[in-house]
């Protein structure tokens, strides 16, 4: 398996189109996830822009630190997956461990993330689940925690299976990445730090508009 | 380059070079996915028939006496949502498109064979999930699945359809991108992108909608199913949510969604016609930025779907202006095929007759789009019968005819057979008339007044409905006919030559059916398409 | 009884002659295409089996004609469909409102003389109506194919339509938008009569106060009063001659008294405030009230007009004392401002 994986696949002519067909894919492939994020985000800009008081107050809910930290985190892992593609594009075996850092670092935003989920059901803000909201717009409030649950949701589950996608490159890697061919790693990468952008995105609409308000 | 067989010879093709049930369902050759997936949308078109043939005799009397409204209303629905998502947009691009287009650029396969083999996989699981919700007692939302009704008041297993709609997107997303970067990366040498066959671009351009349109679809259907789950959720006016979310949303997939259903038959007929006109496709840049320009601008349209759905007035004028816009480059092509008829050798074979059928049919169609796009006129047919005989003159006057013409023309290669040439005639003259006696009527009954979605109706609206119902037993007919001769033909066809339309075209300069790998030896293209000045020699013309 | 060529409404004949033009336009195209595909397919019938015709594939003046003229007439389309589209939507000034409520699956009608009917409208020919609609649960739409008229009925906001029937009959009512079960059957009538027996009708007709009779009680029963006094000097603004005004809101901006704004203000008061007023003291009546008792308040509110100086003359409201005269006529036009569709 590993000679005839390591050699061109019979559909190609050359190395090179392999390579920039299967990156050529990936790029496409984030461009529907671009989509899918972009039409939560194009409702979301809708209603806040239809309950500004209502998404503020909801927004000064966030947990700003937890939210910053993840901010960080999820960048540090962008940072080790740019790493585990440097070294595994000139063939250094090291790479594998910068896989394995990331995926446990993705693994660390999504400890912080549930956690934060689990805070905000305990404090009555998980819409269906027994919300409360004080305030005089509690129902769109509930709307702007609907939003989150949703779109952070949605971020996670696309989170989890990068960390999986990146475990199951460490086949893969142990056994037929080299400086030849390290597409995979590079692809795997694209996706890594676009899911990572999303979530800059996404603390930057949820937990900053209501920061002042705390 | 070019292998020539002797018809009746049997080499070592596709189909047999290797045997038994697992060698089909494991298989990564394109050709035989294509297969998988004829048979797939074959038996579902035939349900969603079904389901249509129910509500025509349903509608032949007024009261409505064959089935209770809550059955005729699961009916429409299912009669939707297996024609449009598990029929039409899968047809052309995943049985045709997947067999020709690697072939029409030179190539091996697709340029993500076990991803093509995965896309069938999850079409064929969505189709269980959609179907289970069928049989377990139906859905009744209509298939556009408008909020609050399918949110909050629908009895149904909404959520378990929309799942199955959801997973089916994902074969789409696949295709999408095979077929993208195929396109873009595994054009054999000498092969530029303005010496690509038209179906080549209409698979590109179809393509484009399948990446960027189908998330859109998912995250809506995601967003409904959870607000039906959680009884909360953006589309919900008490919440402050507004349904019309909903509409933008969905219907920003499914504008585009039906040019993915018009623009592969589109493809086939661009190849038809040349192939039968003998000559070359009129005004080919032309039509190639087209194809373009109905993808691009077709993602500007969707409020024409919701102009008396209370949107504001001045967005209103700007999507009629842009649906407009959108019907330029669809005319272009129209005149640009019939052009190629001009001054041609014209064959009247089978998928000749169906192409030219579509011409005349998909005009008739557009031109009631043009009806639809000024405003002040929507307002009185939108919702009617008029808008189902709309998008049918398209849809099955247009795409279903050029996937049977299709099929017709790619037969021979596909199975290494010719089908019965007498037979092919009758059905597409068969299914031309019937169609025409079904859909015609419903223009007038729409302009009456005959509302949509009504399972029993107005009596004075008895005498078209009689007639529509009428045409609809002739059209089955005429899509019985072929299901049984291909069939038939696939054993006991004559035995096809290469290139039996003496055509251009890279794939017809394989045996019939096609090795494995297509082609024995790359192929070098050295001239533009529809060339049969270059290829005369070869082709034994002039 | 459906009229084929329908001239039964204002704005019959402008879409029956756009609609008959549109055929001919496309009639003659679709015709010359076909006829042209079959000259072809006739006169260039391959004679030779071999035979290699003229290889013409391009023809630049030809193209740019029929991307040119095609253009040109779609827009001309495009104008005259708007030019139709804003006719079909704006009311002139004098229309008289009907407010209706749509509910699975029937259609409740009111007149602001009180008058209910469920399924059925009667009108006058000639006079102008505004049919003001919600819905009470999914989308609905209110269709009258005679009348060339359609609009989607929505949950949450008033959506509006306007007629003027210019012949007397009896023409079919729809609902246009699939919303379950009995969809099908979710239609009436519209009965336009000439004004003598449209006045018989009104006669004998069975309401039991006006539309403002009925939300002058809902407003007691429900006890605005003892905020929105008549003196002006309550916790809530005063509503005496509200109606159409501009409204100064809290935190800037502007509004304008609508029947939308008015709704907005009874089911979600902290919306959008009038300057002035505090917060959170309305409570929301969203649940307590049905569409229906909410345009009859509404109608109240309209109705509550200007009235002599000194019949204000008590600080608030006891049952038995002066209260503002409601006016039977219908506000002045001006201040009838009648926005297309709800804002927020």
């Amino acid at each position: 398996m590993a000679e005839q994986s390591l050699a061109l696949r019979e559909q190609f002519a050359t190395p090179e189109q392999q390579r920039e067909s299967a990156t050529l894919g990936m790029w496409i492939f984030i461009v529907t996830e671009a989509m899918l994020f972009g039409a939560t985000f194009a409702a979301f800009a809708g209603y806040h822009h239809w309950y500004p008081a209502a998404f503020n107050r909801g927004s000064s809910e966030m947990e700003l630190t937890m939210g910053a930290v993840n901010t960080a985190v999820l960048i540090c892992s962008s940072f080790t997956m740019s790493l585990a593609e440097y070294f595994a594009a000139r063939g250094k075996p090291r790479f594998v461990w910068f896989l394995v850092l990331t995926a446990l670092i993705g693994m660390l935003f999504l400890g912080i993330k549930f956690t934060e989920y689990y805070m905000h059901y305990k404090d009555h803000k998980l819409p269906g689940f027994g919300f409360q909201d004080s305030s005089p717009q509690s129902r769109q409030v509930q709307l702007f925690f609907f939003l989150y649950f949703v779109m952070t949701g949605l971020h996670s589950v696309h989170l989890l299976i990068g960390i999986v996608l990146v475990l199951l490159m460490l086949i893969p890697a142990l056994i037929y990445i080299d400086e030849n061919y390290s597409t995979p790693i590079h692809n795997i990468s694209l996706y890594w730090h676009f899911v990572d952008v999303i979530w800059v995105f996404l603390y930057a609409i949820f937990y900053l508009p209501g920061a002042h308000l705390k | 380059m070019a292998t020539h067989t002797l018809p009746g010879a049997t080499t070592e093709n596709y189909l047999n070079s290797e045997d038994g049930i697992l060698s089909w369902l494991l298989t990564t050759d394109h050709k035989r996915i294509a297969l998988l997936y004829t048979f797939s949308i074959t038996a579902l078109f035939f349900l969603g028939g079904t389901f249509a043939l129910l509500m025509r005799l349903q509608l032949l009397t007024p009261d409505g006496a064959l089935v209770d409204l809550e059955t005729y209303n699961k009916l429409f629905t299912m009669h939707g949502i297996i024609m449009v998502w598990f029929f039409l947009i899968p047809s052309i691009p995943n049985t045709i498109g997947n067999f020709v287009l690697p072939m029409a650029l030179g190539a091996k396969d697709l340029a993500f064979p076990k991803l093509n083999l995965l896309s069938w996989y999850i079409f064929m699981l969505g189709a269980a999930v959609a179907l289970y919700s069928i049989f377990r007692g139906g859905v009744d939302t209509g298939w556009t699945f408008y909020t609050p009704l399918s949110t909050g008041y629908a009895m149904g297993y909404v959520v378990m359809a929309a799942i199955g709609v959801f997973i089916s997107g994902f074969s789409s997303i696949l295709t999408g991108i095979n077929f993208i970067v195929t396109i873009h990366r595994m054009r054999v040498p000498g092969l530029t992108w303005f010496r690509m066959p038209i179906f080549c671009w209409s698979m590109y351009a179809s393509s484009l909608i399948f990446v960027l349109a189908t998330p859109v679809l998912a995250i809506t259907l995601v967003l409904v199913s959870l607000e039906r789950i959680f009884h909360i959720g953006v589309f919900d006016p008490a919440y402050g949510g507004d349904p019309l979310l909903f509409q933008h949303l969905f219907w920003f997939y499914s504008h585009p969604a039906v040019y993915i259903m018009v623009l592969p038959a589109m493809a086939v007929v661009s190849e038809i016609i040349p192939t039968f006109s003998r000559k070359p496709l009129f005004g080919y840049k032309a039509v190639a930025y087209s194809s373009m320009a109905i993808a691009i601008v077709g993602f500007l349209v969707w409020g024409h779907h919701m102009f008396v759905a209370g949107m504001s007035v001045y967005a209103a004028m700007a999507f009629s202006f842009l649906s407009y816009m959108v019907a330029i480059p669809s005319a272009i092509k129209v005149f640009n095929w019939t052009a190629t008829m001009y001054k041609g050798s014209i064959e009247l074979s089978t998928p000749m007759l169906y192409a030219i059928g579509f011409v005349g049919l998909f005009t008739i169609g557009g031109m009631s789009g043009l009806f639809l796009a000024a405003i002040g006129i929507d307002v009185h047919v939108t919702d009617t019968y008029f808008v189902i005989a709309h998008f049918h003159y398209i849809m099955v006057g247009g795409s279903v005819m050029a996937f049977l013409g299709g099929m017709h023309f790619w037969w021979p290669k596909i199975s290494g057979k010719m089908y019965p040439e007498f037979l092919g005639k009758l059905s597409a003259i068969t299914v031309f008339l019937g169609f025409n006696l079904t859909f015609f009527p419903q223009f007038i009954l729409g302009y009456f007044g005959m509302n949509r979605r009504y399972g029993s109706y107005a009596p004075e609206f008895q005498d078209l409905n009689v007639l529509s119902t009428a045409g609809a037993t002739i059209l089955g007919v005429g899509y019985i006919l072929p299901l049984v001769y291909l069939i038939w033909s696939w054993k006991y066809g004559e035995p096809a030559p290469d290139n039996p339309w003496r055509t251009t075209g890279l794939e017809w300069k394989t045996p019939s059916p096609p090795p494995k790998h297509n082609f024995e030896v790359t192929p070098v293209v050295a001239w533009k398409a529809y060339d049969f000045e270059a290829q005369r020699e070869e082709l034994h013309l002039g | 009884m459906i009229h084929l060529i329908a001239f039964s409404s204002d704005i019959s004949p402008e879409y029956n002659h756009f609609f008959l033009l549109l055929v001919i336009i496309c009639g003659t195209v679709g015709t010359g295409i076909a006829a042209f595909l079959i000259y072809c397919a006739w006169r260039y019938r391959r004679r030779d089996p071999n035979e290699l015709p003229s290889q013409i594939a391009n023809y630049i003046p030809v193209e740019a004609a029929w991307i040119g003229i095609p253009a040109i007439v779609f827009i001309a389309m495009f104008v005259y469909g708007v030019k139709l589209y804003f006719d079909i939507e704006r009311p002139p000034d004098n229309a008289q409102v009907i407010y209706v409520v749509a509910k699975q699956w029937m259609w409740k009608l009111q007149h602001v003389d009180g008058t209910r009917e469920i399924n059925e409208l009667h009108v006058p020919v000639g006079q102008s109506i505004e049919l003001r609609m919600i819905s009470q649960d999914v989308i609905h739409s209110l269709y009258v194919p005679d009348f060339r008229i359609k609009q989607d009925v929505l949950p949450g906001r008033y959506t509006t339509i306007w007629f003027r029937a210019t012949r007397p009959g009896a023409y079919h009512l729809f609902c246009a938008e699939y919303c379950g079960t009995d969809h099908s059957h979710m239609g009436g009538w519209v009965y336009a009569m000439n004004p003598i027996d449209y006045s018989k009708w009104v006669r004998q007709g069975g309401a039991e106060g006006s539309l403002a009779d009925t939300g002058e009680k809902l407003f007691h029963q429900f006890a605005c009063a003892n905020c929105h006094h008549y003196s002006g000097h309550g916790r809530g603004p005063n509503l005496v001659e509200l109606y159409g005004r501009a409204v100064r809101l809290e935190g800037g901006g502007t509004g304008v008294a609508d029947d939308a704004y008015l709704r907005q203000s009874i089911l979600a008061p902290n919306a959008r405030i009038t300057e002035g007023f505090r917060r959170s003291i309305m409570p929301t009546f969203q649940g307590q009230l049905t569409e229906d008792q909410v345009i009859a308040l509404i109608a109240y509110i309209k109705a509550v007009g200007a009235r002599p100086a000194q019949s204000i003359a008590t600080e608030s409201y006891e049952p038995g004392t002066a209260k503002p005269a409601i006016s039977a006529a219908q506000p002045a036009p001006s201040a009838d401002v009648t926005k297309r569709s709800g804002g927020r």
